[in-house]
């Protein structure tokens, strides 16, 4: 497990995918050889939270115990949460659109459209659940973590949605390397799969933290706040998810 | 809800590829795919398409014709192969094919010739002895089209007369050879499969 004594460079040499958890602490590179609490303090990123998200994306089965998230300052969870929606929504998924409409220009216009298509649904689909995120619950957690209490329950973010989206991801890549017509620009489809192969494995720990830190985070407040112990055992509000859409 | 057999016609003569696209669409039952003029987008075209039949005119073939058609024959093993032939073609070439069409023939000794090349068993190749049964069955493929058209497993059974059991028996077995596990997904290899209307 990583802690804060250890160099910044020795977490990125243990995991390489860390460098990309970096821009969303806003967390610079050039750091040189200095210790995890040297770095986040001169960010302004509270070390213990920085750790946490560092910890759950190497450690496939860590899972943080109430007692270590009550002690961890969460107020970059929001800001950490909307950063990484914006990465992939305003970089990867258009990034990963340009690479698609390359590839299709040379295929046939009937697979190529079907194909396309299949992505912008695919997109529409993932920006509208990062949204509804950002309208419903990480208003709420706000207002929480502010001491207030907001009213109603709140929905748990749905581990179902998020293993929806990842196997949509892999029937794409599935979909590309083996039943597109092979031979329209090889390179740009290789690129094109481990751009999504990346995004997918980054998705999957995204949904880890929403699972094993912000759920467990939003139920622990309401329990301090509401004081109703039937507050947190209820599981969601499908109406509210319905209308979150 | 038996599919139609689908015919790739590899023909340069546009009046050729009318007369029998013509002839088929007649006798009913057959697809015909848009066809394609010469064989050098015959192997990037055939996994996205996978006709059952492949009618080609020999002259097309390249430098060694029985290295090619054995070469497609291992990569589709359940498509059928028939020659078109109107012209002079080298004996070594004719001998390649099981079955050759000649255009003198007449209407219906051309469709019982198709016939007994569609009702020939799959040839089994050495080659892919590690390679599980991934070509989806009959059933199976009633079932992805229902699917990929949004409809629920207990309205498929309804449609298909079948429990709602089957039905997700059959879904598991899709998804187990397709790879593909969102209804999305399986509505684009459908759709890339020419298997909806």
């Amino acid at each position: 497990m990583f802690s804060p004594r250890m160099k910044m460079a020795d977490i990125i040499s243990a995991n390489h995918n860390v460098i990309l958890l970096l821009p969303r602490f806003g967390i610079p590179l050039g750091f040189g050889d200095k210790a995890v609490y040297e770095v986040c303090a001169s960010a302004n990123v509270p070390v213990g939270f920085m750790l946490l998200v560092c910890n759950l994306y190497t450690f496939d089965d860590y899972m943080p115990s109430m007692e270590e998230l009550s002690t961890v300052d969460m107020t970059p969870l929001v800001p950490y949460l909307k950063a990484s929606h914006c990465y992939y929504t305003d970089e990867r998924l258009p990034h990963i659109q340009s690479h698609i409409a390359n590839i299709t220009e040379r295929m046939d216009s009937r697979t190529g459209s079907i194909f396309k298509q299949f992505y912008a649904d695919f997109r529409r689909e993932i920006t509208a659940h990062f949204q509804s995120e950002e309208q419903n619950e990480f208003p709420r957690l706000c207002a929480l973590q502010n001491g207030q209490r907001p009213k109603g329950l709140g929905k748990k973010v749905s581990s179902k949605s998020h293993s929806a989206l990842v196997d949509t991801l892999d029937d794409i890549t599935q979909i590309v390397y083996k039943y597109l017509p092979a031979n329209t620009m090889p390179e740009e489809t290789i690129e094109l799969l481990f751009d999504i192969l990346q995004l997918s494995s980054d998705i999957q720990k995204h949904a880890l933290i929403e699972e094993k830190i912000l759920d467990p985070y939003v139920s622990w407040l309401e329990n301090g706040l509401l004081k109703e112990p039937t507050a947190t055992s209820r599981p969601n509000n499908p109406k509210k998810e319905r209308t979150a859409k | 809800m038996k599919p139609l057999t689908s015919v790739l016609i590899v023909e340069p003569s546009e009046i050729i590829v009318e007369g029998l696209r013509a002839i088929l669409d007649d006798a009913g039952g057959y697809n015909i795919l848009s066809p394609l003029h010469d064989v050098s987008l015959l192997e990037e075209r055939l996994p996205v398409i996978r006709p059952d039949l492949l009618v080609v005119n020999p002259t097309l073939l390249g430098q060694n014709p029985r290295m090619q058609l054995a070469a497609i024959a291992a990569q589709h093993p359940k498509m059928k192969t028939a020659a078109l032939v109107y012209q002079y073609v080298e004996p070594e070439v004719i001998v390649c094919f099981k079955h050759v069409v000649d255009i003198r023939s007449t209407r219906s000794a051309l469709l019982s010739l198709l016939k007994t090349a569609l009702n020939e068993p799959a040839e089994i190749h050495r080659n892919n002895d590690t390679v599980e049964d991934y070509e989806l069955s009959d059933r199976e493929t009633d079932v992805l089209v229902l699917v990929a058209k949004g409809l629920s497993s207990k309205e498929i059974a309804d449609k298909l007369n079948i429990s709602v059991h089957t039905v997700n028996s059959h879904r598991k077995n899709i998804t187990h050879k397709t790879g593909i596990k969102s209804v999305a997904g399986l509505a684009v290899y459908a759709m890339i499969h020419n298997l909806m209307e």
